[in-house]
């Protein structure tokens, strides 16, 4: 029993590695698939969140600090995006009243 | 060591299953209090990981900060439950795109996992002030940082202010 949890605790890399990449397919996906602005910026938000898991996997698995203060610069970049990009979602809806991505599309060819 | 087990493999499930909620979800208001369980469930994991600083800062700055910011978005500009899907197939295109970097990543993560050292060692938040402030890699990018913070917020201040005469 004791031999279980070993192994499922010498995994936790490889675990999160794997989380890491299925959270980011789930916000690549939510990206194309979703109307609404605000939820294709969650989408990003999300994104964002499995690359700072993978960060904190490898800063595991190596021993160093570098992945953790990496993530530390990856929420300050996120916190920013997140004001500009409501920002502009404020600004979109005032101007043409509309949150559809779809309806977006003055500079389409 | 079984409660850090339990722990993480729970939140990894959590975390998963909430992600997908966030995006099989057609009203904003849910998806955003699903993408708050994922975050705080990603706080777990990371605590686990052995990084408690970045859990406590995921918290306060992710799911406190930013969802709170993303919430009185959703709120102010009173965003309708989602209709019908995307125009011209783009969300099909998306699901095939999301198949394939799927396989990619498995294939990365499983071919990439193989030769990871296994250093493994706590990190207290002294550990990550040292890294940060007395190594110059990281500490005039993080002075940058403020300026970046700085004219983000200008930046949002002039873009969603009412312009005079409209």
């Amino acid at each position: 029993m004791m031999a279980f949890f070993e192994t499922a605790h010498a995994g936790f890399v490889q675990v999160a590695l794997a989380v890491s990449a299925f959270l980011f397919v789930i916000g690549a996906v939510g990206v194309f698939v979703r109307r609404n602005v605000i939820t294709v910026m969650m989408c990003i938000e999300l994104m964002l969140n499995a690359v700072n898991l993978a960060f904190i996997a490898f800063s595991r698995a190596h021993g160093t600090i570098d992945g953790q203060i990496l993530v530390f610069f990856v929420f300050t970049v996120a916190a920013a995006e997140a004001a500009v990009g409501l920002a502009i979602v404020i600004a979109l809806q005032r101007n043409r009243e509309d949150l559809d991505v779809d309806s977006f599309n003055l500079l389409k060819g | 060591m079984i409660l850090d087990v339990i722990l993480f493999y729970g939140a990894a499930i959590v975390a998963i299953a909430s992600g997908l909620f966030v995006i099989a979800q057609r009203n904003p208001i849910n998806s955003a209090f699903s993408l708050i369980i994922t975050m705080c469930s990603l706080a777990v994991m990371f605590a686990m990981l052995g990084s408690g600083f970045i859990a406590v800062l995921q918290v306060v700055v992710y799911a406190g900060a930013i969802m709170v910011l993303f919430l009185f978005v959703i709120m102010l500009l009173n965003a309708k439950q989602e209709e019908g899907e995307r125009a011209g197939g783009i969300g099909r295109a998306g699901i095939g795109l999301g198949i394939i970097l799927a396989l990619q990543s498995v294939m990365v993560v499983w071919k990439g996992s193989l030769g990871l050292p296994t250093n493994h060692q706590e990190t207290a938040s002294a550990d990550v002030a040292r890294g940060l402030f007395s190594d110059p890699r990281f500490l005039y990018p993080f002075e940058a940082t403020s300026i970046l913070i700085l004219a983000a917020m200008v930046g949002a201040i002039v873009v969603a202010r009412k312009e005079k005469g409209k």
